[in-house]
């Protein structure tokens, strides 16, 4: 009888997984995830490397080339860290070590400084294998252990690097190797910023590919059944920690593939071309794009460096700030429709009245003007407090009101995630957006480097908390 | 065989080593109810040295303080345990708590983005600069206790005995209370102490205000001996109290008081030795690699760290 069938035990095909799938077909972010997932692997190359292939064709500027070729760089330091983090859930926190010892170790295999010229057919292997097995001892002594361990000792690791870097004399301490040889292949140099790019573009292909069928194989497996759950991995007979330490050097490898391509097109390596700051960033696009998807974090490295890039200039840093703000408050408050409208309509009252009263009670408060000359600014300077003198002649902060505001501002987005009543949330969002504007045009703006580093650390919690599987990735529940 | 050096090193090791034990409690005690490595917890303390100079700066600054000089010094370390600790338990709420369900590694990125979050708001709230504590206007290099070759700066006296006094009242708290038990209990079973009527989620809450008062006396510290602080000095600290705290034993209250000792000692003979040894071909800087070459050792030989027991997987 055919309504018996649904009563049949559906072996293999877990609850929650199934309960997800069906929630999953039904939302269009779904069946677009859905879709991404029965493209073809080799469709998928070809869509992410084609934009690439033709950017030197249409772009003419050497600067926009420079952000192409440090682009590919990233998106390779994320294809690395992907692999530890990623597939197998470990955390790496000396990621970047393995990035400059790349680098490094190629200034002394092709520089004036060490007097030799390796080429770059034997140079490139040659340092990933050598980086691939110093990641290897590094992780080591955390072989029997949780990642936690491993985090530490990474971190440390680091810190010694970066230390050794600093002090030894033969890195030249901060003054870094300044006279680096271009690549050389087969005795050919490249030398145009054309050439780095497709030199690039084909390291990035060629390792997709390699770590596409790396995870598509039995080690592949492996990693992400370990990362499910050790335990019953082990007991899969299993070598955990031959194959954790795999993964640990594969990444390292792959950072140090990276290392070689950096050095030589900068010409020169500095101790602070690799700190920390560095590495929290490549983990930030691993995490927006989506942990364990190898497209989504190649999109999350070229998101998160074009907009980093774009936050370089204050005037576009502006627009593109207000644009993002615009839309997440839009896609947030979209039922029902007319609730974008109203908070945003709101908070455009509600400025206008708080700079009204300023303005009568102490206009000192408004008589500042904004840091950037994008039109935007100048419309809400009629709209923010601005205080006279925001920014001292060297470029610090001096205004209050930005501090107070700043400190404010987080107390009050915290202060929304806790409020549950939907009529109450969009209420309150109407000061927290004025809040925002005025931090920014008070506090973010005058201070870009900093203000990149505080969105950065932000988008790492609330991702976390929100979205923790990223733009691309799959969603995974702990198993109990 | 220079006496004198010995002995200066000594105090140094257990002045730097009482600091690094208190930052390795805090981490030990959410290590321990957690399973967390709370990457933040450097930067609670680095918080905490601002909150203490603000207090200094408000108060007359050191030059000239309004009140007694040692009132001072509580009054800074007070407000920057009272202040840390809320910093600590608004961490958890907002940054760890929604992630308890989450895969092991979810949390461990969000610390790292609180970390960085952190660190960054007080560059664009504060500057780059090093702040200066002015310790010696406060209280004069020449007032301290002396005996033999002995001569102790009074500042590092009350270091390590305002560390110790704390200390030793997180071993009462944690063996003798019932929030102590209830800590004990959490740590050693979430689920079951939840059974048994133990309020887990308010367990957790105050375990990361103790833990991060903690770290926040330690800042103020930092800050009165050593003399100036900045924004980034919380990696320094929060590693080496992470150090401390492996090396003695994860979870274990005095194995991150012998732990933090231990790393601190370490690293004040080898500042002081290294250059002799390896006959000027590594500086002063390279005594980090001395406590990298202790971590690694022990991680090979004694993972559990020296007070800390096995760790058994259950499943």
């Amino acid at each position: 009888m055919s309504e018996q069938t649904p009563e049949q035990p559906r072996i293999g095909r877990d609850e929650w997984v199934a309960s997800a799938d069906e929630r999953r077909a039904k939302s269009i972010v779904g069946q677009a995830q859905n879709a991404l997932d029965r493209t073809p692997a080799a469709l998928k190359l070809v869509a992410l490397a084609l934009p690439f292939a033709v950017f030197p064709l249409v772009v003419e500027s050497e600067y926009l080339l420079q952000v192409g070729i440090d682009t590919l760089i990233y998106v390779l330091l994320a294809l690395g860290l992907n692999v530890a983090v990623g597939w197998v859930g470990l955390l790496d926190l000396g990621f970047v070590a393995f990035f400059g010892l790349g680098a490094y170790l190629y200034a002394a295999a092709a520089s004036e400084y060490a007097g030799r010229q390796w080429d770059a057919t034997l140079a490139i292997p040659a340092i990933a294998v050598t980086v691939a097995a110093i990641g290897f001892l590094v992780g080591l002594p955390s072989r029997r252990l949780v990642g936690d361990y491993l985090a530490i000792v990474t971190l440390f690791f680091l810190q010694i690097w970066l230390v050794v870097l600093i002090n030894a004399s033969f890195t030249r301490g901060p003054n870094g190797i300044s006279d680096i040889y271009p690549l050389e292949f087969f005795g050919r140099r490249v030398t145009s910023q054309q050439g780095y790019f497709y030199v690039a573009l084909v390291a990035f292909i060629v390792v997709i590919s390699v770590l596409y069928l790396m995870n598509r194989s039995r080690t592949g497996r492996a990693w992400r059944a370990l990362r499910e759950d050790e335990l019953a991995a082990e007991l899969m007979t299993m070598p955990v920690n031959r194959l954790k330490l795999m993964a640990f050097a594969v990444g390292a490898g792959v950072a140090g593939v990276a290392g070689v391509l950096f050095a030589p097109q900068q010409g020169a390596v500095f101790p602070a071309n690799f700190d920390i700051v560095l590495l929290i960033t490549i983990y930030a696009m691993v995490v927006l794009g989506g942990p364990g998807s190898l497209v989504g974090v190649t999109v999350g490295a070229v998101l998160i460096n074009v907009s980093l890039e774009v936050l370089r200039d204050p005037d576009d840093a502006s627009s593109l700030f207000y644009a993002v703000v615009f839309l997440a408050v839009v896609l947030l408050l979209r039922r029902p429709w007319w609730s974008s409208l109203a908070v945003l309509g709101g908070t455009v009252v509600f400025g206008l009245v708080v700079h009204e009263i300023a303005e009568q009670a102490r206009p000192s408060l408004v008589q500042g003007t904004p840091f950037g000359e994008a039109r935007i600014d100048e419309v809400v300077d009629s709209w923010v407090l601005l205080p006279a003198d925001i920014v001292s002649p060297d470029g610090l902060p001096t205004g209050w009101l930005g501090r107070v505001a700043y400190i404010g501002l987080v107390a009050a987005i915290l202060g929304l995630t806790l409020v549950r009543s939907r009529l109450w949330r969009s209420v309150a969002l109407v000061p927290t957006l004025y809040l925002v504007a005025c931090v920014w045009e008070n506090l973010l703006l005058p201070q870009p480097a900093v203000a990149r580093f505080v969105l950065i650390g932000a988008m790492l919690v609330a991702l976390m908390a929100v979205r923790p599987q990223g733009l691309f990735g799959a969603q995974r529940v702990e198993a109990v | 065989m220079d006496w004198d050096k010995l002995v200066q090193l000594l105090v140094n090791g257990v002045t730097l080593g009482s600091v690094y034990a208190l930052v390795a409690l805090g981490f030990s005690m959410v290590y321990g109810i957690l399973k967390l490595l709370n990457l933040a917890h450097g930067d609670v303390l680095m918080v905490g040295a601002f909150i203490g100079w603000g207090v200094l700066g408000w108060l007359g600054g050191a030059q000239d303080p309004s009140v007694a000089v040692w009132l001072l010094i509580v009054l800074m370390v007070l407000a920057a345990m009272v202040g840390c600790g809320f910093l600590g338990v608004v961490i958890e709420r907002f940054a760890y708590r929604p992630l308890r369900r989450a895969p092991r590694i979810a949390p461990l990125i969000s610390a790292l983005g609180v970390s960085f979050f952190i660190q960054n708001s007080v560059l664009l709230l504060f500057g780059a600069d090093f702040r200066s504590y002015d310790s010696f206007d406060l209280v004069d290099v020449e007032v301290g206790i002396s005996w033999g070759p002995l001569n102790v700066w009074i500042l590092r006296v009350v270091v390590f005995a305002s560390a110790s006094a704390m200390m030793i009242a997180l071993w009462l708290l944690v063996t003798r209370t019932k929030l102590g038990k209830a800590m004990r209990a959490t740590s050693f079973d979430r689920e079951a102490a939840a059974m048994m009527g133990i309020d887990v989620d308010r367990v957790i809450v105050k375990t990361f205000f103790i833990g991060s008062a903690l770290a926040g006396a330690a800042g103020v510290l930092v800050g009165l001996v050593f003399g100036s602080i900045n924004h980034f000095m919380g990696f320094n600290y929060g590693l080496k109290g992470f150090t401390a705290a492996v090396v003695g034993g994860i979870g274990s209250i005095p194995g991150a008081m012998f732990g933090g000792l231990f790393i601190g000692l370490a690293e004040a003979f080898s500042v002081g030795y290294i250059d002799d040894l390896t006959r000027g071909r590594l500086g002063s800087a390279f005594s980090d690699l001395i406590v990298f070459l202790i971590l690694v050792a022990f991680m090979l030989v004694r993972p559990q760290g020296i007070f800390g027991k096995p760790e058994v997987k259950k499943v």
